[in-house]
């Protein structure tokens, strides 16, 4: 797909990249970032613009696995690899234990820092590095949610950290 | 944002001759400092060249029982690689004490040392500022001074440092490895971020052309008195305001045997003073020596106004990390309660 | 009033869930058109001046540029103040973008660039080359306070200070208690995570569709209609989803006239959205200065209240708040005298933020009473006590409900504020001080004047609708369960269409009264409904309910039924059937009722109380619990009521101890305008809160018992967190926020006056 025609005198890159699970071959302007390539011509808007500068994290996808600000990465960088956005986690008919979490411990209001704050939490899980209830408060500290809904997610996480714990421990018992 | 050239990298060379023949040229890593600086027209490259799939990702064990970082190393990977945390959990506590999650997984250990100040002017392109654009002058001096440096600074910058991880590195004596159009050389880490004098355009001592393939860091006997404390205006994703890193050897009857200091937030570069350390060998671990060398690191100290706290503040901190580091508890930097 | 039900008073989840939490809600930047060309703003980089000379010539050759509006090309545009005023304007000139050369505050719009890609919009700005002539700024409210002045033409009524009562001068002089201070506020921002943006999709007859990031898409449309003379039924305003506001988006930003100018202009669709750094320059909590003395006899019984507010506004309108009236109605005092200035500096106009007015003046209030709680030597909540009263002294006038005491007794005791040692710097954990501190809270509980739209279908589904936003706040969800409570119905079988300007009227959400107003809507829609069908079943044979009345019936389980006897009654689909319908809608109304609001009003409390730590030598401060006691009526949701007081805690904790807008007045200019440098709380800055509601049965503040809960959260925290910090460290700290600067300072001035 070229989706630079209009301002086709300017150079572009061929990048390859798989997002929620689909390959795109794209034609793009180096200046392009993986925010602005997912809200603008892939139409995913589900990955929010909050500040575009690395402050905020509503940008937060999974970049092979890992979670990153996708405001601070240009696309062009990021040629073969996979990227898990928020739409790619779940649907509403099908969702994400962590996306269920938020919803039935109401850890959003407006819900514009929630995609960002679902993917950075999924990154949390797979990380393995929060333990506690103070860890997941610091190791979230990249996404600011305006509405406060700080408590409420941490309760989202426990929740989806003690089932993920319970299955494993019951994996290990079988 | 201003149009540019994209290229990629695949060897090191290839990266320094890109560099070398284009003086419009950077180099992108994380892309977390660069990028940032991009869009608010900061910096504005002809030229980027993409160093991502450079293999200078590992983190190798050096015969000494050292390690070498490479310069594409995320910050994750350095705070959570196991050898990290056991030799240099000081290392691995500043890293963890700065920017966010999301952040240190872009990160790249060069990009970190790399990074520019956050001083409001210099990310204002409609304000003087020496750094940023030579000679226009310093719109920080008699403007909003709360978090710049009260230690080296100089009438044309008044500007910090903003890394965590630096003052680390600073501390333990790390090595910076670079390598340029003359070939590789090493840079003692003390003498990588420079002062700004009269040229504050210039954060480091590396040549144009030159750039950062890895950190080296030398065995040490510091991994179980140390601490990281930071201070700065939210309890978390906040540049500081002033931190400490600390790390002694101390004696069996309590005496220091090594002591190092190293201040972030306080100046141009991770302000570290050996002289002043060496001074202290011998002494007695406790709160009357910490208190002389928090003092003797301050000596020049001076304020621009509302960054006068920062003397204050920076002594006790001082103090503190002392205290930590000496008794063993370092901060946990999840653990909001000082230590 | 509404009593809790099956789905009343229920922790139900919100319904539009499910798409905000799988990124499928879209905001307003997020919709697209053919050919949609994208817009920038370049905003002025002097605070007050002229514009000399801008050159647009190279940004108009920037290859996807398609055109570059400046001051020079503006297409025509209302030339009238009162065509550009919107529905909650303040008295003044409304900014007009790219009007003329003149610069009136830092950061004001002068240019926008529209071209094919985000991307070639953004760097053409960067190139247009502007040259200035600049005055001198003045932004510092310190240095202007002497040119304060008394508004001359009030926003309200309400607004204006009280006539002074009794003989405050006197009374003070008298007291044998007395404190007198000056408590000053930084300018704050609203910082919503999503940034202002406006999609205007271009019909093929020319109609517009636009998604507008507002507090009221009947606001937004309006303006537009009347900035550019538009056919009002040939534009169709939306905001279904808005990532947050706080006051914000109450008056439409220039975002919207430069995407409808645009769209206009070329026939085009055009979505303009701002930066973060545009988020400063818009609108924010205004700096203010405030002095208030407050007197008590030897029992702590107020005995005079003088309160002085002054705060900035810009060069061009009167913004104005109710900051100091709160003092002459929260506690008892027969002697008060309140007085009300605003100054003029080179800024944007102020505009309303969480609690406009009572989150500044209670702040003052709450803190002075803290003060005059140890100058007579009493527990800071017996004090209050003591002052208490169920009346309006300011309007002298009933007040609906004021469950305070409650408030005050149920949050200390979940708090263990009995353990509480009075003396400062008494407790302590580690190397952390320990400070408890209280505080009240207290917001207006209004009724706006709201219409809306229930239809009924023979399938037994219900459709609500009416123009009311969803901010976060939980409009979709509340007004869901009053449709479904209506009719006997769970939450799902109901359906929520809000967020449209072609539907029933409503009022900008604003005020925390969107659940008292729409909900109260929904309500009397639903019993006309219920009316109808009741008239429908008796025109059917044999009508079992041919005598009862509307009073008697109801709906239970898909039939209309006698309530006293559920036996009694005919299926939904049967009556439908009967009358050859497939379905029955009304439109339902409220308004302020004059008889009740003659002898009444009405106000929302909280008692809230906050645990800080100070490191002792490092005077670092951090909130380490808030309990908060909540008093506003009938809670509807009580998840997303708790939610809406997290949120307003939250923001409180900002409030007291990070946010402030750092200015160089040399310039006059924000020099820290982006979210990394302009600190809001983060998740770590957040330990646990916990919130009480304390329900009130109130049929006067609104029909259905409901008084709002979007304010009052924050109002009364950022006192209750600087007199925790005065009980722990000491040091009674005046200016807000309390950053750990100014707590070491003044530990360095106690310990130079102790050696």
């Amino acid at each position: 797909m070229d989706l630079s025609s209009q301002t086709s005198s300017l150079p572009t890159c061929s990048v390859s990249l798989s997002i929620n699970g689909q390959k795109h071959d794209l034609e793009l302007h180096p200046w392009v970032s993986l925010l602005d390539l997912l809200r603008g011509p892939l139409e995913l808007t589900g990955t929010k613009k909050g500040c575009d500068h690395g402050q905020c994290g509503a940008c937060t996808v999974l970049v092979d696995g890992q979670r990153v600000n996708s405001c601070l990465k240009l696309a062009v960088s990021l040629d073969g690899s996979e990227i898990t956005t928020i739409e790619g986690l779940g649907s509403p008919e099908n969702m994400h234990p962590m996306q269920k979490a938020f919803l039935e411990h109401d850890a959003y209001q407006c819900g514009y820092c929630t995609p960002g704050q679902i993917c950075s939490a999924v990154g949390l899980v797979g990380e393995g590095h929060a333990h506690n209830r103070a860890e997941i408060r610091e190791l979230m500290s990249g996404n600011l949610c305006r509405c406060g809904a700080y408590t409420n997610i941490a309760d989202a996480i426990e929740e989806v950290m003690g089932a993920e714990a319970a299955k494993s421990n019951k994996e290990a018992a079988e | 944002m201003r149009q540019f050239s994209y290229s990629r990298a695949e060897t090191v060379s290839d990266a320094v001759a890109a560099l070398a023949s284009n003086p419009e040229a950077q180099l992108l890593a994380g892309g977390t400092n660069l990028v940032d600086l991009m869009k608010y027209n900061v910096t504005r490259p002809g030229a980027i060249v993409d160093i991502n799939r450079l293999p200078l990702k590992e983190i190798e064990d050096l015969p000494n029982g050292g390690l070498r970082i490479g310069a594409l190393a995320s910050n994750s990977a350095v705070a959570y690689d196991p050898r990290v945390q056991e030799r240099y959990p000081l290392l691995s506590s500043a890293v963890l004490a700065g920017a966010s999650a999301q952040l240190r997984n872009a990160a790249t250990t060069g990009g970190n040392i790399l990074q520019r100040t956050r001083c409001y002017y210099f990310y204002d392109p409609s304000t003087p500022c020496n750094k940023r654009e030579p000679g226009s002058g310093c719109g920080a001096i008699g403007g909003v001074n709360r978090i710049q440096a009260i230690l080296g600074a100089s009438d044309k910058c008044i500007a910090v440092h903003p890394s965590d991880m630096c003052v680390a590195l600073a501390a333990l004596d790390a090595v910076v490895e670079v390598e340029g159009p003359d070939g590789k050389r090493d840079i003692p880490f003390t003498e990588f971020h420079r002062l700004p004098g009269d040229r504050p355009e210039s954060d480091n001592t590396m040549a144009r052309g030159e750039m950062v393939t890895a950190i080296r860091l030398e065995g040490n006997h510091f991994a179980s008195h140390y601490t990281y404390l930071k201070l700065r205006d939210r309890l978390s994703y906040a540049f500081a305001l002033v931190s400490v890193a600390a790390a002694m050897e101390v004696s069996s009857d309590g005496a220091i045997v090594d002591l190092r200091v190293a201040l972030g937030g306080v100046a141009h570069k991770p302000w570290r003073d050996k002289l002043a350390e060496a001074e202290f060998a011998g002494q007695p671990a406790n709160e009357e020596t910490f208190r002389q060398v928090a003092r003797r690191l301050l000596a020049g100290a001076k304020g621009q106004g509302e960054n006068d706290f920062k003397i204050p503040l920076a002594e006790r901190s001082i103090i503190r990390a002392l205290k930590q580091a000496a008794s063993g508890r370092p901060q946990d930097q999840s653990v909001k309660a000082i230590q | 009033m509404l009593n809790s039900s099956k789905v009343v008073g229920l922790p139900l989840s919100r319904i539009d869930g499910p798409l905000k939490v799988t990124g499928r809600a879209k905001y307003a930047a997020e919709h697209f058109g053919p050919g949609m060309l994208q817009g920038y703003v370049l905003f002025s980089t002097i605070a007050t001046g002229r514009i000399a000379e801008i050159d647009t010539s190279e940004a108009e050759r920037f290859p996807g540029v398609v055109k570059v509006y400046t001051h020079e090309n503006r297409p025509p545009a209302a030339k009238k103040d009162e065509q550009w005023k919107d529905e909650v304007a303040v008295p003044g000139h409304p900014f007009r973008p790219l009007e003329n050369d003149r610069v009136l505050y830092d950061g004001q719009p002068i240019a926008l660039v529209v071209a094919d890609s985000f991307e070639a919009a953004r760097d053409a700005t960067s190139i247009i080359r502007v040259r200035y002539e600049a005055g001198e700024p003045h932004t510092d409210l310190k240095r202007e306070q002497d040119n304060s002045y008394v508004p001359p033409v009030p926003r309200d009524k309400q607004m204006a200070p009280p006539p002074p009562r009794g003989n405050p001068e006197g009374a003070f002089a008298q007291a044998p208690h007395q404190i007198s201070a000056t408590y000053s506020l930084e300018g704050e921002y609203h910082n919503p995570m999503e940034l202002f943006g406006t999609t205007v999709i271009f019909g093929q007859d020319g109609e517009l569709t636009i998604y507008d990031k507002s507090q009221g898409s009947q606001n937004s449309h309006d303006t537009v209609c009347k900035i550019f003379g538009l056919d009002p039924e040939k534009v169709v305003a939306h905001n279904e989803f808005v990532g947050g506001a706080f006051g914000s988006g109450l008056r439409p930003k220039y975002q919207l006239f430069f995407a409808v100018m645009a769209s206009l202009d070329m026939k085009r669709s055009v979505k303009v959205e701002m930066s973060r750094r545009e988020m400063f320059y818009l609108t924010w909590r205004p700096t203010s200065i405030q002095n208030l003395s407050l007197a008590a006899d030897a029992e702590g019984r107020l005995q005079s209240v003088m309160h002085h507010a002054m705060h900035a506004t810009s060069q061009y309108e009167d913004y104005q708040e109710n900051v100091a009236n709160w003092s002459g109605l929260l506690y008892k005092c027969d002697n008060v005298k309140i007085t009300y200035e605003i100054t003029k500096l080179d800024v944007s106009t102020p505009g309303d933020m969480r609690a406009p007015g009572a989150a500044t003046g209670v702040t003052a209030l709450e803190t002075a009473m803290d003060e005059l709680a140890y100058e007579v030597g009493l527990d800071p909540v017996e004090l209050r006590i003591r002052n208490f009263i169920h009346r309006d002294q300011n309007q002298d006038k009933e007040i609906t409900s004021k469950a305070l005491h409650a408030c005050y007794r149920e949050g200390a005791a979940r708090f263990g504020w009995s353990e509480r040692v009075m003396q400062p710097r008494s407790m302590r954990d580690g190397n952390d001080l320990v400070g408890w501190g209280m505080a009240t809270g207290v917001w207006e509980a209004q009724l706006s004047p709201a219409e809306a739209r229930v239809r009924l279908s023979s399938d037994g589904k219900v459709v609500v609708s009416a123009a009311a936003s969803d901010i976060g706040t939980g409009t979709y969800t509340i007004l869901g369960q009053i449709g479904a409570d209506a009719f006997d119905l769970p939450l799902h079988a109901v359906s929520v269409k809000i967020g449209q300007s072609t539907l029933p009227k409503t009022a900008v959400q604003g005020g925390s009264w969107t659940a008292a107003s729409s909900g109260s809507a929904v309500q009397v829609a639903s019993r006309m409904v219920i009316a109808t069908l009741l008239r429908h079943a008796q025109k059917m044979e044999n009508s079992p309910l041919a005598k009862a009345t509307e009073e008697q019936v109801e709906v239970a389980d898909g039939r209309l039924v006698l309530e006293a006897n559920h036996q009694v009654g005919v299926a939904i689909s049967d009556i439908m059937d009967a009358a050859g319908v497939t379905f029955i809608e009304e439109n339902g109304k409220v308004e302020p009722d004059p008889s009740i609001q003659k002898k009444f009003s009405a106000y929302t409390h909280s008692g809230v109380f906050v645990e800080v730590k100070v490191d002792e030598e490092l005077c670092r401060p951090r909130v380490t619990r808030v309990v908060i006691a909540v008093a506003a009526g009938k809670i509807l949701n009580p998840k997303t009521a708790r939610s809406q007081i997290l949120g307003g805690v939250v923001m409180g904790l900002g409030m007291a101890l990070y946010e402030e807008g750092l200015a160089d007045h040399r310039i006059g200019r924000i020099m820290n305008p982006n979210i990394a440098e302009y600190h809001v709380p983060a998740h770590a800055d957040v330990e646990d809160i916990e919130v009480i509601f304390i329900e009130e049965d109130d049929d006067k503040a609104s029909p259905i018992g409901v008084k709002g809960l979007g304010e009052i959260g924050i109002v009364g925290v950022a006192a209750a967190v600087s007199n925790a910090i005065f009980h722990a460290t000491g040091s009674r700290i005046r200016s807000f926020p309390i950053t750990l600067d100014k707590i070491l300072a003044d530990n360095l001035l106690e310990s130079e006056t102790v050696q």
